[in-house]
């Protein structure tokens, strides 16, 4: 086996066994979901409104309440630096690791949210649209999320701190996935969805190199 | 000696500084407080009425804060790349100028809203962008704030400077074309095709001044930043 190819083994079976954060950030995700209608009212027309920009913005908050543990476990307990020694380099390394992260958490929330998209009352193609926009741009939140957890990586409670590197970061992922889901509740055409994936492959490609500098200056001296 | 070798240039700076701050600080009061008076001494707008001269505070505001941006970045790749201890401090020290700009460009953009659209705020593509713009600024100066190693925050801070920088014109678009999706707000901008000379010049002016103001104020807290760190490295040397 390949170095990165059981790296991403070995980060899926931390964060899918116990103590992982996988199972965590699904049941966030269902119980952010849940606390909605309860402050908005049970009326389906209204939920169904709303939805996407709920379901969204709770993806992201998920796959955000899992980030820490990306880099900053290994980092505790020493292993980062040994992973950084290994011969692929530290952006490879970084694109597997978003790579297993996206497959540990944004990948369940995807499957998950067909379920939630029809508890909100969400029409059928609505619901396919919401969960092909999850698939499509969850992965640009764990590769924009790597950065911030590289960079607070040596920063005591730096949990704190990751949300808000962030967050403004992800709006156009937000905007551009709620909105492509809009656009077929109001049954007209929009490039949203090329649009996030634009947004996404470029995240993608390009937060491993600066995932793997922030990472590099906090493992230097 | 490595404090020698960092404060090498910062002394020339330091000198270069100390002579440039009158006339800069002189230029800024000229040019504030002209494009200020002839924004008072210009006619109400006839749709705005006085309203209108808010104009003259929020839109150099906002062109300070974004070109504040764009400074902090560029003094950020500077550091990153030539590693030049100057450059860690002029971006450290942009931030909370631009942050400041950016609050002061919201707040007037919000005292303008009231009376144009009838509410304190208004989910508005520019408005929206620069509450996004003000997060990134505090999410630049609490990451500046949590790494206490100076070199290594300076580092973390730039790499997340310049992916802002990378990120703001897709943010900025995202949110353009998030407002054409929601529209039918009451959202109208006056001003007209063409705006008229009275107008024109005071606010010309007062974007001088406010830009003016920015590099005096940035240069002010670079020199106090660099004798801060003057005197930390006596402090220590005192201590050992």
């Amino acid at each position: 086996m390949t170095p990165l190819a059981s790296l991403l083994l070995r980060d899926i079976r931390l964060a899918t066994r116990a103590g992982g954060s996988a199972a965590l950030a699904l049941a966030f995700f269902a119980a952010v979901a849940t606390l909605v209608p309860l402050g908005v009212g049970a009326d389906l027309a209204l939920l169904a409104r709303v939805a996407a920009g709920v379901l969204w913005v709770a993806a992201v908050l998920a796959a955000l309440l899992s980030l820490d543990r990306l880099f900053q476990a290994d980092f505790d307990d020493g292993s980062l630096d040994l992973i950084a020694l290994a011969p692929p380099s530290l952006e490879a390394i970084a694109a597997t690791k978003i790579a297993a992260h996206w497959l540990t958490t944004g990948l369940p929330l995807t499957l998950l949210s067909p379920l939630l998209g029809l508890m909100f009352g969400l029409p059928p193609q609505a619901i396919a649209m919401l969960t092909l926009s999850l698939l499509i741009g969850t992965p640009a939140v764990s590769a924009l999320g790597a950065i911030g957890a590289g960079l607070t990586l040596a920063i005591r409670r730096g949990g704190l701190i990751l949300p808000l590197l962030v967050l403004p970061l992800l709006a156009p992922a937000v905007i551009f996935g709620a909105g492509a889901v809009g656009a077929v509740l109001d049954r007209t055409s929009s490039g949203a969805l090329l649009l996030l994936a634009a947004f996404s492959v470029a995240a993608t490609l390009l937060s491993p190199f600066a995932a793997a500098a922030a990472v590099r200056l906090n493992l230097a001296g | 000696m490595p404090s020698l070798f960092v404060l090498a240039n910062p002394k020339r700076f330091l000198d270069l500084s100390a002579t440039l701050l009158p006339y800069l600080g002189g230029a800024t009061v000229l040019c504030l407080g002209a494009g200020i008076v002839l924004g008072f001494l210009a006619p109400p707008d006839y749709q705005q009425g006085d309203t209108v001269k808010i104009m003259f505070l929020h839109v150099p505001a906002a062109w300070t804060a974004m070109m504040a941006y764009g400074l902090m970045a560029l003094a950020s790749l500077v550091s990153l790349v030539w590693r030049h201890p100057l450059a860690d401090v002029a971006a450290k020290t942009a931030a909370p100028l631009g942050a400041v700009f950016t609050l002061l460009g919201l707040v007037t953009g919000s005292l303008w809203g009231k009376p144009m659209w009838g509410a304190w705020w208004v989910w508005d593509a520019r408005l929206t962008s620069f509450l996004l713009l003000l997060f990134l600024y505090l999410g630049y100066i609490a990451l500046w704030n949590a790494i206490e190693d100076e070199t290594r925050a300076a580092r973390a801070a730039g790499i997340l400077a310049l992916v802002g920088a990378v990120n703001l014109p897709i943010i900025e678009f995202s949110v353009d074309w998030w407002t054409t999706l929601h529209q039918g707000e009451s959202i109208f901008r006056a001003g007209g095709p063409t705006i008229s000379g009275v107008f024109l010049w005071p606010l010309l002016l007062s974007g001088a001044g406010f830009t003016l103001l920015f590099f005096s104020l940035w240069m002010i807290r670079i020199r106090t930043e660099i004798l801060e760190r003057r005197a930390r490295v006596l402090l220590l040397e005192g201590a050992a």
